[in-house]
């Protein structure tokens, strides 16, 4: 496992319950990560196993401008209501990563919700990624609608599913 | 202006004839003498008609003037034998006279008065004004003065409206004359005066079912006056009916309602007699010591999550002491429920809606904080005191512009040596970034804020562990101060010893507001 996931004895986890979504897209070790705060925020992050945290990997470039049209750095929300969030599907694309081996890859909502904010700080700092995937490394933040905000979380694995997916994983490349 | 002209004859002949009460028709005449509408109803009857008979004697006349027995001993005569006359037939008794053999006597012999539908007949009886001070004793108030609320069906307004050459402005409205004559009453009955600022209410709503729908041609007329609004049972308020009938046409009016108005069957129901107290506010501080204690009760989906709050244990021995009807806490900010509140603790205040009970003696509130403070060890309270409501504006003040001192247990991630965090000690009026903790984005709009950290002094505990004196400005997170948020509060704890930290546990040691005032022991 990779550093990131060192647990933190009160703190976040005390009141965010993790969820993930592994091979996303059908692209095999892109696991993201939905840490659930008890009052129905999301913060997206990349799970332990996604490439991008593997030893060896450089990040070159993170790009919020998803399409021609849409750049999730042009998110406004304002108010208590947070008028103005762009609305994320669960497959919508946050973010594009490329690595310096000349890779590409797609950062995923994972949940449907409104996007609150992305996180500007990794794109001056792209290294927070790899050493605090989990916590200053966060990709963005989301807030499902009232409705939703337990159904956004059925399709996705608990801690425990997924530390069984990785175990597959492991028995299986050996 | 207190008695009856030859110009008035034509209206009280008029008016008595189609069956209006004598005070509704000393009220078209404007007749401005309070003394004069509190004489019994039956005397004045006749000196109504004794006025009719004088025919052509005299301008001014004045039967009304010279018959002005000592009111009350009057009063008390009639209503016994009123009395006996209601519990019979629960009309308003005929009036025994023995020279109204002639046929314009009897006609006018009406029983519910067409104009006032019998609040300025039966619900001016001692019989009324006893059941009104029955409900207001059994209520068991205190209260020094009374200020009397009358609501009247709207219908009455429409039935006001005679269409009868008078001179508007001057007729005395009925809620007027009503009071005139009731308020002598209720006064003597309660021992206290009548007080139109007083903060003790006595309101009696009265209804009158059989013509309710007397309005209901006007919402044609004049549809706009009518419109449908949450929170109203009907769109035939007083309001809004008195508004259309200044609007519609005189000969419209005609058109839709018989005047004077047809003689109805049964009287006014009175049908909600009620008593309100004005609010009272009780302040003082309080510490909480919990860890498990919310300020405010706990409730998500409809589910609670702790069995009590800060609020619920104080307030439930106040209602029980001022007897109200419920409570509004509100307090100089809010601690987290797993903060306490230590040092000299919290000011907060508490409304008391509709209180029986008013009045405690600075001893009484001292056993009233001591039997709070008894209750329960998750919290105390001291300065319990009661307040005015613009006092209460001296607390809120406070809760933006002063200080506030925090002590926080903290942890990080790798070991600290006692040098690694004595520079936090130097640090003097830190400057954070904190944008909107993720813990209360879902409540709050996101922003960013500039917040000060005036002074903080540290205490090494052990390698992972060490102890934080805060002094900070108020509207400071802590909590976020220490973990980050996620990198979202810059500098951070984490950030400035280059370690992952958390908070572990979190107590205000001072609010520094200094109200309310400090009470001695």
């Amino acid at each position: 496992m990779a550093e990131g996931a060192v647990a933190v004895p009160g703190g976040a986890e005390r009141y965010f319950t993790r969820w993930y979504k592994p091979d996303v897209k059908g692209r095999p070790c892109e696991d993201f990560c939905v840490l659930q705060h008890s009052n129905r925020i999301c913060v997206i992050t990349l799970a332990e196993a996604h490439p991008l945290l593997q030893s060896g990997k450089t990040i070159k470039n993170i790009n919020y401008q998803i399409s021609a049209n849409c750049s999730r750095l042009q998110n406004k929300v304002s108010g208590k209501s947070k008028r103005g969030a762009q609305f994320l599907t669960e497959l919508a694309p946050l973010c594009r990563i490329s690595s310096s081996d000349g890779e590409e890859y797609t950062i995923y909502s994972c949940i449907r919700g409104r996007l609150i904010e992305v996180n500007e700080n990794i794109l001056s700092n792209p290294t927070l990624l790899q050493e605090k995937p989990s916590t200053e490394g966060y990709i963005a933040v989301v807030l499902p609608k009232f409705e939703e905000s337990k159904s956004i979380t059925q399709g996705l694995l608990t801690q425990k599913e997924y530390e069984e997916v990785l175990l597959k994983r492991r028995n299986s490349a050996a | 202006m207190s008695s009856l002209t030859e110009k008035d004859r034509p209206i009280v002949q008029l008016l008595l004839n189609t069956g209006t009460c004598p005070r509704c028709i000393l009220r078209f005449c404007s007749v401005g003498s309070q003394m004069l509408y509190r004489h019994p109803h039956q005397n004045l009857m006749k000196d109504l008609k004794e006025f009719l008979k004088n025919n052509q004697e005299k301008e001014d006349t004045v039967c009304l003037d010279v018959v002005d027995p000592p009111c009350k001993r009057i009063r008390l005569e009639y209503s016994e034998e009123g009395a006996d006359d209601l519990s019979h037939n629960g009309a308003i008794p005929q009036i025994p006279s023995a020279d109204d053999g002639n046929a314009a006597m009897e006609s006018s012999a009406v029983k519910v008065c067409n104009v006032c539908l019998g609040i300025l007949q039966e619900f001016c009886e001692a019989d009324f004004v006893k059941k009104v001070c029955q409900k207001v004793n059994s209520a068991d108030y205190q209260f020094t003065s009374f200020v009397f609320s009358v609501s009247l069906p709207p219908q009455l307004s429409v039935r006001e409206n005679l269409g009868l050459p008078l001179a508007k402005d001057d007729i005395v409205q009925l809620k007027e004359a009503y009071k005139w004559i009731i308020h002598p009453q209720l006064s003597e009955e309660l021992g206290v005066p009548a007080d139109g600022k007083s903060l003790f209410e006595i309101s009696v709503i009265f209804a009158h079912p059989e013509t309710d729908e007397e309005c209901h041609f006007l919402a044609t007329a004049c549809p706009d006056c009518f419109k449908p609004a949450k929170n109203k049972q009907s769109v035939f308020t007083r309001m809004a009916v008195i508004k259309a009938l200044e609007k519609i046409k005189e000969e419209d009016f005609l058109k839709h309602f018989p005047c004077p108005p047809s003689s109805p069957k049964t009287l006014c129901d009175a049908l909600e007699i009620q008593c309100n107290n004005g609010a009272v506010f009780v302040a003082g501080r309080y510490n909480k010591y919990s860890r498990n204690l919310p300020q405010t009760p706990w409730i998500i989906d409809g589910e609670r999550k702790l069995e009590s709050s800060v609020e619920e244990l104080i307030s439930e021995h106040l209602m029980a002491e001022f007897k109200a009807d419920s409570f509004n806490f509100s307090s100089s900010g809010r601690e987290d429920v797993d903060v306490r509140t230590l040092g000299n603790g919290r000011p907060f205040a508490i409304e008391l809606v509709n209180p029986r009970r008013i009045r405690f003696t600075a001893e009484e509130m001292k056993r009233l904080q001591q039997a709070i403070n008894d209750s329960s060890d998750k919290i105390q309270v001291r300065d319990l005191q009661l307040v005015t409501r613009e006092a209460i504006g001296r607390m809120k003040e406070g809760e933006e512009e002063k200080t506030k001192t925090y002590s926080a247990l903290i942890w990080t991630d790798k070991a600290i040596e006692r040098e690694d965090i004595a520079f936090l000690d130097e640090i003097k009026e830190l400057k954070l970034d904190q944008k909107t903790p993720l813990r209360v984005l879902h409540r709050r709009p996101l922003a960013v804020r500039c917040r000060v950290i005036h002074t903080m002094k540290s205490e090494y505990i052990d390698e992972h562990h060490f102890r934080l004196q805060l002094k900070t400005q108020a509207g400071t997170y802590i909590k976020e101060f220490v973990h980050g948020d996620f990198g979202r509060t810059k500098p951070n704890i984490g950030s400035l010893l280059n370690r992952t930290a958390d908070i572990l546990e979190l107590d205000v040691e001072s609010v520094d507001v200094d109200w309310p005032p400090t009470l001695a022991d």
